[in-house]
């Protein structure tokens, strides 16, 4: 649990944020120059606060009312740099080791061969950081914040610097360590796809401020945040459980609360749960089942409301049987259709359009 | 006549050893004001580094002055460590190596604040959040990726210990064997007739020393260079 209470001001960019976080994958997301790597500078330490508290597990690194000001080293906070701040003179070994030089005694967040495993850099342990690739370094330098064993996980954009294969390699480990470790992880990220495959709770950024907090999902849904959260990208998130594999045709089918969804091209097996990003904009309205239709996806729901918006399009939030949808569609098709909250109607998802940066495991 | 002569072993020698303990007794001085001129910054600080380097651009028989008024026997600084710690600096070689630290300490210096103001100060960020005090990011990181500036530094100091003479004879002489390295060595036998010729000899050990001073460096620098640049070596 990290309680993040803080105001902060440098030059002209003033902070001012409060936030908690639970357990799992909290994402930071924002635009650049939104102050996401200033929290984390704040909470590790880094970076000086005007006034304010931050508590990490009840144990305080930083109140302004009390004198309270712990110095980094003090702080057990790993912190996953953008460019990875890998130690150039020293191998791949003893960078892992470094922190745990530092941290004797403290409750190992996890082994040295189980963190090796884990991020599968065993064969890189006696290379010199030059050496290494992007997606290398990040791997180690994951390792070397989560061996100091810290009680909470900092990771500052790790992919901003990597190419696409790279990126979802990093994303892949990422995913492993969410499931294994059991602090805290804070992500900083621009990316909607980042956040909706890793992330269980998410603070919204903008301008120094904190727009909004909460589960994904939730936050995802919800209309008045959609200009924050990217109108082309933006979507609701669905966590449903894969019911089945068709080889033939190549679409696994998704079971939820509020129906089934057909998507192809999905590695994972039947039982597994994901999560998948529907964007609003590839969602359609019907007032009728409609029938000699390519769309596979044809779910039942009702209008739960319409974003008041001037331009020509607006974002209608759909209730599936308790999960929620959005749809972008024309103002002009919205008024023809007649669509009010409580109307029954039906969403039709082009199966096409979810391709596989849009899911992710749950 | 390619074997030296004891007197010219002497000098060889005593040169040697003033240079040496001219380097190691600068070494942490420079080390500390080259972490003061590149990390702080205080009101002064340019008049400060002015003093600093000021050696490079006095006359050394300034310096040598300025060091006999100090630390000979009646001066404020040379009085006191004679009594309360029995180190005498005037007439000794360690006056000659103490003259020659303060002629280095400027070259040192300034090889050493170049590296510093290099280092990756984001490095340095990244060893204190995983655990390591301030004292410990400045010998497992800092020091490190600064071994080429600092090796660097040294060589500069040692070599301009070798040739050091302006400030070494006003303040502490040139008395054989004591405080004679091989530049008042050589100077002594320009001033007497028919030394020619051993000083012709000396300068060419000279010579050689310097070389091997510098190519010896050139590869201590270059594997330092290769380790805190991260490649595999």
């Amino acid at each position: 649990m990290l309680e993040f209470d803080v105001r902060c001001r440098v030059g002209s960019f003033a902070l001012d944020a409060t936030f908690a976080t639970g357990s799992g994958v909290t994402a930071l997301f924002g635009r650049s120059g939104a102050g996401k790597s200033t929290v984390l500078n704040l909470i590790a330490g880094l970076a000086r606060p005007q006034s304010g508290r931050i508590t990490v597990e009840k144990r305080t690194l930083y109140d302004s009312a009390a004198g309270i000001a712990l110095p980094p080293h003090a702080r057990r906070v790993g912190y996953v740099f953008q460019e990875g701040r890998l130690l150039p003179h020293l191998t791949v070994r003893h960078n892992l080791t470094y922190g745990r030089f530092f941290a004797n005694g403290r409750n190992a967040v996890l082994g040295f061969d189980q963190a090796i495993e884990l991020l599968g850099i065993g064969h890189l342990l006696e290379r010199r950081p030059g050496a290494l690739s992007g997606g290398e370094k990040q791997r180690v330098a994951i390792g070397r914040a989560l061996l100091a064993n810290p009680e909470v996980l900092l990771l500052d954009e790790p992919l901003a610097s990597l190419d696409a294969p790279r990126k979802a390699e990093i994303l892949y480990y990422v995913e492993r360590l969410r499931d294994e470790v059991r602090i805290p992880i804070v992500y900083v990220s621009h990316s909607l796809d980042e956040v909706v495959r890793l992330a269980n709770s998410m603070v919204l950024m903008s301008e120094g401020r904190v727009l909004g907090t909460g589960d994904v999902r939730e936050m995802m849904s919800r209309v008045e945040l959609r200009p924050y959260l990217g109108r082309h990208e933006g979507g609701a998130v669905i966590e449903a459980r894969v019911a089945g594999q068709d080889l033939e045709s190549g679409l696994a089918r998704l079971e939820f609360g509020g129906g089934a969804l057909e998507i192809p091209d999905v590695e994972a097996l039947p039982g597994e749960q994901l999560r998948v990003r529907v964007r609003a904009r590839d969602v359609s309205i019907a007032l009728s089942r409609p029938s000699g239709l390519s769309i596979r996806n044809v779910l039942a729901g009702t209008v739960v409301e319409l974003a008041d918006d001037q331009g020509s399009s607006l974002d209608v939030r759909l209730d599936l049987h308790g999960t929620a949808l959005l749809a972008r569609i024309t103002r002009k098709s919205a008024s023809d259709l007649g669509l009010r909250p409580g109307l029954p109607v039906f969403a039709l998802i082009k199966a096409v359009s979810i391709d596989r940066r849009s899911v992710g495991y749950a | 006549m390619w074997s030296l002569s004891p007197a010219e072993t002497t000098a060889l020698l005593l040169s040697l050893k003033v240079a040496f303990w001219s380097v190691a007794a600068s070494l942490p001085f420079a080390v500390a004001l080259a972490w003061v001129l590149s990390r702080l910054s205080f009101p002064g600080k340019s008049l400060f580094d002015a003093v600093v380097h000021l050696p490079l651009v006095l006359p050394p028989v300034v310096v040598g002055y300025f060091l006999l008024l100090a630390f000979g026997r009646r001066g404020a600084v040379g009085a006191f460590l004679e009594e309360y710690l029995g180190i005498t600096f005037i007439f000794r070689w360690t006056g000659a190596a103490l003259a020659c630290a303060v002629m280095g300490l400027p070259l040192m210096v300034r090889a050493v604040r170049q590296s510093l103001d290099a280092v990756d100060r984001g490095l340095e960020a990244a060893a204190a959040t995983l655990g390591a005090s301030p004292f410990w990011v400045f010998a497992s990181v800092t020091l490190p990726l600064i071994l080429p500036g600092i090796l660097t530094g040294m060589l500069l100091s040692f070599a301009r210990s070798l040739g050091e003479f302006g400030a070494t004879i006003t303040f502490v002489s040139n008395i054989p064997g004591e405080t004679q390295t091989l530049p008042l060595a050589i100077y002594a036998f320009t001033q007497v007739p028919g030394g020619d010729a051993q000083a012709l000899r000396l300068c060419i050990l000279s010579i050689l020393l310097s070389l091997a001073a510098l190519m010896a460096s050139e590869v201590l620098v270059r594997r330092a260079t290769v380790r805190a640049a991260g490649r595999d070596a």
